[in-house]
């Protein structure tokens, strides 16, 4: 058994890593620190971190106030509230004048699990996309996570970061992993078929892949973090490579990867392209593994998608 | 206040007056009224009350205004124009496409415009976070944040003037520019937010009430708020939309209408009749 660790734990112990390598930071959060898990950024440097209370709207304002002055400044909720309830504060008072804020979103998809329907934020990325000069990442596991928040860091502008609650799998290496903005990763080579994945579906592409290739089947298998700016050239090598496209994640297939990826692939090289996600329903209660199932989001789903695709 | 500042400053307020209508006029769209009802205190501001640089608009120890009720921006890029910051011609390119001068305020492209706003209720939140992060680094810089009244309708602003009390901004001063006007009539008939200053005083900030247009009161509150300790100021200023254009005073028509030509050069003769006036 591999050892699993929820992003959001990943994001609140690097801002404190963050802190403690020099970084002048602000964290703020909206009454959720011991789930966000600013909480142990709070721990650790107390005076760096406010509790807005329960109003998102305005914490983002604070963010940009506070970029405004220079400072770094994180601003935590969970991603319903911080894309979806903030969305025009986000666009307007932070996106328009390009103000350094990074943005920490947590409990994203439907891995939120038992609070259902109304937490499970399956449109964030879709949100966030339309947002110019919005940088978007959604790290797979514990140690892309962290090197995301360092990223966001060094990178000028704002940054939305996507951090889940489930506990997921660590498969990345911290002692080789290196992290480029706006760079997919190959964690496969492959020729009969592309799967490109994100967040907590990065992994269970990678477990597909080992089903297919034991059925004779060769599936390249991209990891895309920064799903905005987007590596375009991973993907039309993919599409000019592979010929067929498999994306997967947990978010709507409506404005997430998926759509990104169409949208390069139809300007620079067309291919069919199959989405995995949320097809454009709600979520709803449930612990968090069987509503990945029931929504296939599994690597069962994925290895079921290309067989029918490749049809064998 | 002597009489000869007090002069200077009616003098000042009367061509920012000027500079709203011609960049309104020339726009052929903006907000005229609620930029005039702002123009005094604004002028008062800049040119009397705020540490700011014209020749260095971003250092860093200046005090910072955000103006929230953001459509009011020929009011406050004429005080701009009119303090140095940029040619006062400029004010004739107001909204036109090549123009640095947004409908709203754009930090990034207008020198000693603070912070972007235009979609109301945000910019009060956006000076809360200024004045916080002052407090964070010990900085004595201030904020002041200018809302309209129909503003106080966007839930945000109260979130805003929550967090600012609970968090002791005396370093904050909001002035809610009360001219009872808003796009689609009386804040009382669309949706009044009556009594402003008791409820900014149940939220637990310090209340001042003033009458807009006269430089003694605007003084006085500011040297008040001045002396606040531990509490964010609100300065509730009764004001006359459209003040200083006898067309234009107290009538939400405009709101949102920029003048004709023959309305452009009834508003500039009795603005020129006022300054001249004035130089008696």
């Amino acid at each position: 058994m591999s050892i699993t660790k929820a992003t959001r734990d990943s994001y609140g112990e690097a801002l404190v890593k963050l802190a403690d390598s020099g970084k002048d930071l602000i964290v703020l959060d909206a009454d959720l620190a011991a789930a966000t898990k600013t909480g142990i950024f709070k721990k650790a440097y107390p005076d760096k971190h406010i509790d807005c209370g329960i109003a998102e709207a305005n914490m983002m304002g604070i963010a940009a106030g506070i970029a405004t002055t220079g400072k770094l400044v994180f601003a935590s909720s969970f991603a319903m509230f911080a894309a979806g309830r903030a969305f025009e504060i986000v666009r307007n008072s932070i996106g328009y004048p390009h103000l350094n804020v990074k943005i920490g979103a947590t409990h994203a998809g439907i891995s939120v699990g038992e609070d259902g329907a109304t937490h499970q934020c399956n449109e964030d990325i879709a949100l966030m996309r339309t947002i110019p000069g919005m940088t978007i990442i959604n790290p797979a596991d514990d140690v892309e996570a962290k090197a995301a928040v360092f990223a966001a860091a060094e990178h000028i502008g704002p940054v939305y970061m996507r951090f889940g609650r489930l506990a997921v799998p660590v498969f990345n290496d911290e002692s080789t992993y290196k992290f480029q903005l706006g760079k997919g990763i190959e964690l496969k080579n492959g020729s009969d078929i592309t799967i490109i994945a994100t967040g907590l579906m990065v992994n269970e592409a990678i477990e597909a892949e080992k089903v297919l290739s034991s059925k004779g089947i060769s599936a390249r298998v991209i990891n895309i973090h920064t799903i905005k700016p987007i590596d375009r050239d991973i993907i039309i090598k993919a599409a000019k490579e592979t010929g067929k496209i498999v994306t997967c994640e947990e978010h709507s297939v409506i404005g997430g990867l998926g759509s990104a990826v169409c949208d390069v692939v139809c300007e620079e090289y067309p291919v069919p392209v199959y989405k995995i996600g949320v097809n454009d329903t709600f979520g709803k209660s449930g612990p968090a593994k069987d509503l990945l199932k029931e929504f296939g989001l599994s690597s069962e789903n994925i290895v079921n998608t290309v067989l029918k695709v490749l049809g064998k | 206040m002597d009489a000869v500042l007090k002069k200077e400053l009616e003098v000042l307020a009367t061509k920012v007056r000027m500079g709203v209508i011609e960049a309104t006029y020339n726009a052929k769209s903006g907000h005229p009224g609620g930029s005039l009802s702002i123009a005094d205190t604004l002028t008062y501001l800049y040119f009397r009350r705020m540490n700011v640089d014209p020749k260095n608009p971003k250092k860093a120890d200046r005090d910072r205004l955000v103006l929230s009720k953001g459509h009011t921006s020929p009011a406050l890029y004429s005080v701009l124009a009119n303090r140095g910051y940029f040619p006062v011609d400029e004010l004739k390119t107001f909204r036109h496409i090549d123009s640095r001068l947004q409908g709203h305020p754009e930090m990034k492209k207008i020198p000693g415009v603070d912070m972007t706003t235009g979609s109301l209720g945000q910019g009060i939140s956006a000076a809360c976070g200024m004045a916080l992060s002052g407090k964070l680094s010990n900085e004595a810089y201030k904020v002041y944040a200018i809302l309209g009244d129909g503003e106080l309708q966007e839930g945000q602003v109260w979130e805003a003037a929550m967090f600012a009390a609970h968090m002791q901004l005396d370093n904050l001063v909001a002035v809610v520019d009360n001219n009872n006007l808003q796009i689609d009539g009386k804040i009382t008939e669309v949706c009044s937010p009556y009594p402003i200053d008791e409820k900014f005083e149940a939220f637990g900030w310090h209340v001042i009430n003033i009458n807009a247009h006269n430089f003694d009161e605007i003084e006085n509150a500011f040297f008040e708020a001045e002396k606040v300790a531990g509490k964010p100021v609100a300065i509730i200023q009764k004001s006359i939309k459209g003040k200083g254009i006898s067309f234009m005073e107290d009538k939400a028509a405009w709101h949102g209408t920029a003048p004709n030509e023959e309305q452009y050069n009834q508003a500039m003769a009795e603005l020129q009749a006022h300054l001249e006036e004035l130089d008696k």
